[in-house]
């Protein structure tokens, strides 16, 4: 039996008193889609710092692919094979469109800190950094800068920038926060296209995202998971809609039933 | 690779060259400035410069060196430092020792071209940017920037104390004629080092842009604009600038070791902070956003150190107020102007551009001349000398009343002139 592509174990985070996360256990097998869902506050944003190692652990345990990630720094656990997306447009502002993929794609073709390329000349970097832009369907913006993009094609870039390393766990943070219906229809096409083999992980305000993507859901509320499981388990759970009364409508009632 | 990959290529993958520029284009922005660049050089000693000239032209090929090295940190990649010299100068103090043991030698050391120099200027210069660096670009920001200033006032202080490497306040001096001719080179008359300061300066102006081409060059930038992002692509932030670093004080340090066989000698002076705030201001008015920028900013500068005194001995306070000007309005600097001027000549509305900029030109003459009577005035006035300002063919008596009008009123005419102009289109943030 293969590990798990990501693994808590009885994660906690504190900042001072504030105790955020409270004993996470979570395990996701590969190429699963996993949503984490839960009010404001809940320690979804927290958990994905601990899980990218933004923040340190206060205690447990967090394995990719079986291998224990506590105490590595982000970008050695980027190069394990885990990459994310910020929850607010993380880019280069100050790049092109390309540039930006470009950069993304660089380590994971071995150039690492090289100053004896030329990178106009890496046949294979270019070629990868086309292919990804197509992808996603940036490839018309490719030599804009990219702080002129607008808002959804930033975050577009975003997930491309994500993705151009090729991690085999992929986590995003609200990947259609601040869209229209639309472009948050097309986001969604564009993950499941992007998440395709591999794993997913992701936090995620629209119920209708949620319940089109996820393959399971876990629900955080004040640090703590109080259910994991399919899509339509959680709709019917009733913690789960104890920690929504009053907050929001119950996930996805109105997209699955219609 | 044989004819079936090469369809299996075309058919999966999209097309990316179509993405770059095209050839022509590459030619035009990559190549041809540094062809340009060497004509002009070459072109330069036909017209039989003076002495003087040739010494201000070899100073103002040491500054671009000097100045594109610190904008690899300041520009690229979003490192203030005030301690730039530092590199600068250790490469220089190195280069001179070398001089005096080339001269002295009767072993190896005798054989060494001096035209060879700064690559040992590079050499010291990225060590010591290798040691200092490493405490010092585990911060960024703020941080960092106080480090810098930290250590170069820590360098300059142990050049005074030093008196066996530095040479107390006199510094040290050597003989740029010793050791063998290179390339039919004594460098001994200064046409000759002329030719050595245009080789290094070409050869470090060509090196420090194709670094910008590197992955690592490019990392630099990524960091700059985003160092957390960074991790999340595989790279150790700390790690880029701390190369970068490296290669900064490298290429201070060759700038340093033209300076040492143009100057012949080296003074604890050149580690202080005052060279390294100069090569700020070069680098800042010239445009960091540019990689021309610093170039253009140091030819200025080297050019108004050298001669503004000439003109006035009030030269500082124009400096000063130059950079406040550009600070505050032109944050792209002389090189953010020159290319806007050019693309807004190519642009469909030019007509309208060089209106608003005949308008902003009147309006900056108008104000830069009341400041310059001010200034002059005032100067005249605190020596107490008796002297009055002449210019335009009038005398400025600092208590006539016509004085203080042609102060004010120039003033605020092209104050009104400049808010008329500009205001239509631009919002200052």
């Amino acid at each position: 039996m293969t590990a798990p592509a990501l693994e808590l174990r009885n994660v906690h985070k504190s900042f001072g008193p504030a105790k955020i996360i409270q004993g996470v256990n979570l395990t996701i097998p590969k190429g699963e889609v996993h949503a984490i869902i839960g009010p404001n506050g809940a320690g979804k944003s927290t958990l994905f710092n601990l899980i990218s190692a933004l923040h340190p652990l206060s205690d447990g345990e967090i394995l990719l692919n079986g291998e224990t990630i506590t105490g590595k720094r982000p970008y050695q656990i980027n190069r394990m094979g885990l990459s994310r997306s910020f929850q607010v447009s993380n880019i280069f502002t100050n790049m092109s469109v390309r540039e930006n993929v470009r950069c993304g794609v660089l380590y994971s073709m071995g150039l690492g800190y090289s100053f004896l390329k030329n990178v106009g000349n890496l046949k294979e970097v270019n070629e990868k950094t086309a292919q990804i832009l197509d992808e996603v369907g940036l490839i018309d913006k490719a030599n804009l800068p990219a702080a002129l993009l607008p808002y959804a094609d930033q975050r577009t870039l975003e997930i491309a920038i994500t993705i151009a390393g090729g991690a085999d766990v992929i986590m995003l943070d609200e990947p259609t926060a601040g869209m229209s219906h639309s472009e948050t229809d097309r986001a969604v096409e564009l993950i499941g296209r992007a998440a395709r083999g591999k794993t997913l992980l992701i936090v995620e305000h629209d119920m209708g995202v949620v319940f089109g993507l996820a393959d399971r859901i876990s629900v955080l509320v004040y640090g703590e998971i109080v259910a994991t499981g399919k899509p339509e388990e959680i709709r019917g759970d009733p913690k789960v809609r104890e920690a929504y009364l009053g907050d929001e409508t119950i996930p996805g009632d109105e997209e699955v039933t219609a | 690779m044989t004819d079936a990959a090469t369809t299996n290529t075309a058919t999966t993958h999209t097309d990316w060259h179509a993405l770059e520029p095209s050839s022509a284009q590459k030619f035009r922005e990559r190549v041809l400035p540094f062809i340009i660049a060497a004509i002009v050089l070459a072109v330069i000693p036909l017209m039989g410069p003076s002495r003087t000239t040739l010494t201000l032209l070899n100073h103002m090929g040491i500054n671009i060196v000097f100045a594109l090295s610190f904008n690899m940190l300041l520009g690229r990649a979003g490192l203030l430092t005030f301690g730039h010299a530092v590199y600068l100068g250790l490469g220089g103090y190195f280069c001179v020792h070398i001089l005096n043991w080339i001269d002295g030698s009767e072993g190896l050391m005798q054989h060494l071209p001096v035209f060879s120099l700064p690559i040992f200027g590079f050499g010291l210069g990225a060590l010591a940017g290798a040691i200092i660096g490493y405490p010092s670009c585990k911060r960024a920001g703020t941080a960092f920037a106080m480090i810098s200033l930290g250590v170069a006032e820590l360098m300059a202080a142990c050049a005074f104390m030093f008196d066996t490497i530095f040479g107390g306040e006199m510094g040290i001096s050597g003989d740029r004629m010793s050791g063998p001719e290179f390339l039919g080179l004594s460098l001994g008359p200064l046409e000759e080092v002329y030719w050595f300061i245009a080789f290094w300066t070409l050869f470090g102006t060509i090196a420090m842009y194709a670094f910008t081409r590197t992955p690592l060059g490019k990392l630099s930038e990524a960091t700059r604009d985003n160092p957390e992002r960074v991790q999340f692509i595989g790279y150790n932030p700390t790690r880029v600038r701390y190369l970068v670093f490296i290669f900064a004080g490298g290429f201070a340090g060759l700038a340093g070791g033209m300076a040492a066989v143009q100057d012949e000698i080296f003074t604890p002076e050149s580690m202080s902070l005052i060279p390294s705030g100069v090569v700020l201001i070069a680098a800042y008015v010239g445009g960091i956003r540019y990689f021309s920028g610093p170039i253009m900013g140091a030819i200025l500068l080297t050019y108004m150190q050298s001669n503004l005194s000439d003109y006035s001995s009030a030269w500082l306070l124009y400096l000063g107020l130059m950079f406040i000007v550009i600070v505050m309005f032109i944050p792209n600097g002389i090189a953010g102007i020159v290319f806007g001027f050019w693309n807004g000549l190519r642009s469909p509305n030019r007509g309208a551009m060089m209106a608003r900029w005949a308008g902003q030109g009147v309006a900056v003459v108008l104000m830069f001349m009341s400041i310059v009577v001010l200034v002059e005035v005032a100067i005249r006035w605190s020596e107490g000398y008796g002297e009055t300002f002449e210019a335009f063919g009038m005398s400025f008596s600092f208590d006539s009343i016509l004085t203080w009008a042609l102060i004010v009123l120039p003033f605020a005419a092209g104050v009104f002139l400049m808010r008329r102009v500009t205001r239509k289109d631009e919002v200052p943030v």
